[in-house]
């Protein structure tokens, strides 16, 4: 950290520590193109802590087993953790009970699980779904195939010049007929937190079915799904420093009683004939085959480190860092921010009119500074703002200031490299 | 390390600011949509044939600086060839860039090789060879639009 940083972190005592957390991601000390490694594409997916890989770790060097039917030792344990995790994991996001939280692939099949099981078992020719114009493609074509299975029909909810959706035409759009509202918790192009409660509210006094999105909500924010009074919670485990390849779905208890099963397999029935086969007990009816036991611990292993930093911290402050970088970026010529919400996660959206981003994004990889570029899964927003692409730096916890420095020097360099 | 100004040289930098040939062939025989949909990168290609001679080529999108570059000095390189002359040019392009071993002699290829940087930035080599590609589909008498997935 510079001198001036440091300065300012001082004067703020209960604030995070960030070299000290730095010190938990062992990839953060790794050199790109010479240069040190500045992480900005949380958003895509964030860096694990030693905590979780360690404990991948030793799930594999010291008790890998299958799960739920061994009767031996090492069963028992991995049973034990996994379980163990799911519970921490419900309380995570003040579940009412572990047999609501289902362990999924991701978001996205959380998103496709509900669809299928939900959806297409349910909608009519005729009935409506509705999303917001801001959603990522797995909160669009999940959608989109119900609707073509069921004769359903898709409704989009405009968004504002600022990235927030427009509150009267949701109420608008809100019909009879709308059996589903599936929304963005927060946005991953442009970083809009979005005002769920109410639109939840709404939603359900009309009578619809509430699915959030959640991927780039649960590492930046407290979520109470109680709270929020959502039908369905989905999020990854990779966006929220825990393995890829797993996920959770919240389901409120009633609705997944009386769905179907997603896929056949083991672990989802109790008894299995050739005539009739009965379906296991929630969460394990959508838990078909052997899960990824280790990503399920160490999803647990991410939400134990993550309470532990504090979710209070963390959003403190990563708005730190968002309000700096955005006001660094505003002094930027020919830089325009798409997702100026005045609620918005550590997201920063950009275009530049000097600069193509997939150009910029090299540039800033020979720096050593790592964002996305292009369409984020979100073509209708880059179609909202008449963009192609935009350049996003998405921030976590574990990013400084002087990184955010770096990369508004990293502009400035491609601007040079551009006016020759 | 490397050096980002061997990527972008500055002809490529010319040719992204002022792409020649840039805009759409009023009376082209033959015309091709190209997009990287990776990135989002769309072109349209616009092709005029005097017999097997390339006698007039275009070409408008949108793309970055890699894409535009390498349309614009496409276009240069096909202007009053035969169609198998641009044959042989795209096979040497696409060697320059996907070779596992880079050509030792690029001269044939004119300002094309400052195009030869890309080799080393593997995201980045569809964005120079989308054009190609449209072109040679176009050539091959393909109708349906390129895509580099």
């Amino acid at each position: 950290m510079t001198k001036d940083h440091a300065a300012r972190n001082l004067d703020r005592p209960a604030a995070l520590d960030v070299d000290r957390v730095r010190a938990d991601f062992p990839v953060l000390a790794r050199i790109v193109h010479g240069k040190p490694l500045a992480y900005l594409d949380n958003a895509a997916t964030a860096q694990k802590p030693r905590a979780v890989i360690e404990t991948l770790d030793r799930y594999y060097r010291e008790y890998n087993s299958n799960i739920h039917r061994g009767v031996h030792r090492l069963s028992e344990e991995a049973t034990a953790a996994y379980e163990g995790a799911r519970e921490r994991i419900r309380a995570f996001i003040n579940a009412r009970s572990v047999r609501e939280v289902i362990y999924v692939r991701g978001t996205t099949e959380a998103i496709n699980l509900v669809a299928q099981c939900y959806g297409r078992a349910r909608l009519k020719a005729g009935d409506e779904i509705l999303v917001t114009e801001m959603e990522h493609h797995s909160n669009i074509v999940p959608w989109q195939i119900v609707c073509g299975q069921t004769g359903a029909v898709l409704r989009v909810v405009p968004i504002s010049d600022a990235g927030e959706v427009v509150m009267e035409e949701f109420e608008r759009l809100l019909s009879p007929k709308t059996r589903i509202v599936a929304l963005a918790h927060v946005s991953n192009a442009l970083g809009t937190v979005n005002p769920v409660r109410e639109m939840v509210r709404l939603a359900r006094e009309r009578g619809a079915v509430t699915l959030l999105d959640g991927a780039q909500a649960v590492p930046h924010m407290t979520v109470d799904v109680q709270e929020l009074d959502c039908d369905f919670y989905a999020f990854s485990g990779h966006k929220l420093f825990g393995p890829t390849g797993i996920g959770i779905l919240y389901g409120r208890e009633k609705l997944l009683e009386e769905m179907p099963p997603y896929q056949g397999g083991g672990d989802m029935i109790k008894a299995v004939t050739f005539e009739k086969t009965l379906w296991n007990d929630l969460p394990y009816k959508f838990e078909a085959g052997t899960p990824h036991i280790a990503g399920g611990i160490g999803l647990g292993a991410a939400v134990d480190y993550v309470g532990s930093v504090g979710l209070d911290a963390i959003g403190a402050w990563e708005q730190e860092l968002l309000a700096y970088a955005t006001r660094a970026a505003q002094e930027v010529k020919g830089l325009r921010i798409i997702g100026t919400s005045a609620h918005k996660a550590a997201v920063l959206s950009f275009v530049l009119d000097f600069i193509h981003p997939h150009d910029l994004g090299t540039i800033l990889d020979a720096e050593g500074i790592a964002i996305r570029t292009g369409h984020h899964c979100a073509m209708p927003v880059m179609d909202r703002y008449s963009v192609p692409a935009t350049a996003r730096a998405s921030f976590a916890f574990y990013n400084t200031l002087d990184e955010v420095d770096r990369l508004i020097a990293g502009i400035e360099k491609a601007r040079k490299v551009f006016a020759r | 390390m490397m050096d980002i100004k061997d990527l972008y040289q500055e002809i490529i930098v010319d040719h992204n600011r002022s792409p020649r040939n840039f805009g759409v062939l009023e009376g082209s025989d033959l015309r091709l949509e190209g997009f990287n949909p990776l990135c989002g990168d769309r072109l349209t290609l616009y092709l005029k044939l005097d017999g097997e001679r390339v006698s007039d080529i275009r070409f408008d999108g949108n793309g970055c600086a890699i894409s535009v570059a390498s349309a614009s000095l496409m276009t240069e390189a096909m202007k009053g060839r035969t169609t198998a002359e641009a044959r042989a040019i795209f096979d040497a392009f696409h060697h320059l860039l996907t070779s596992p071993q880079p050509p030792a002699d690029t001269a044939s290829l004119g300002k094309l090789a400052a195009l030869a940087g890309v080799r080393d930035y593997p995201t980045r080599i569809k964005c120079a060879t989308l054009c190609w590609h449209t072109l040679n589909a176009l050539l091959e008498g393909r109708s349906t639009p390129v895509s580099t997935e």
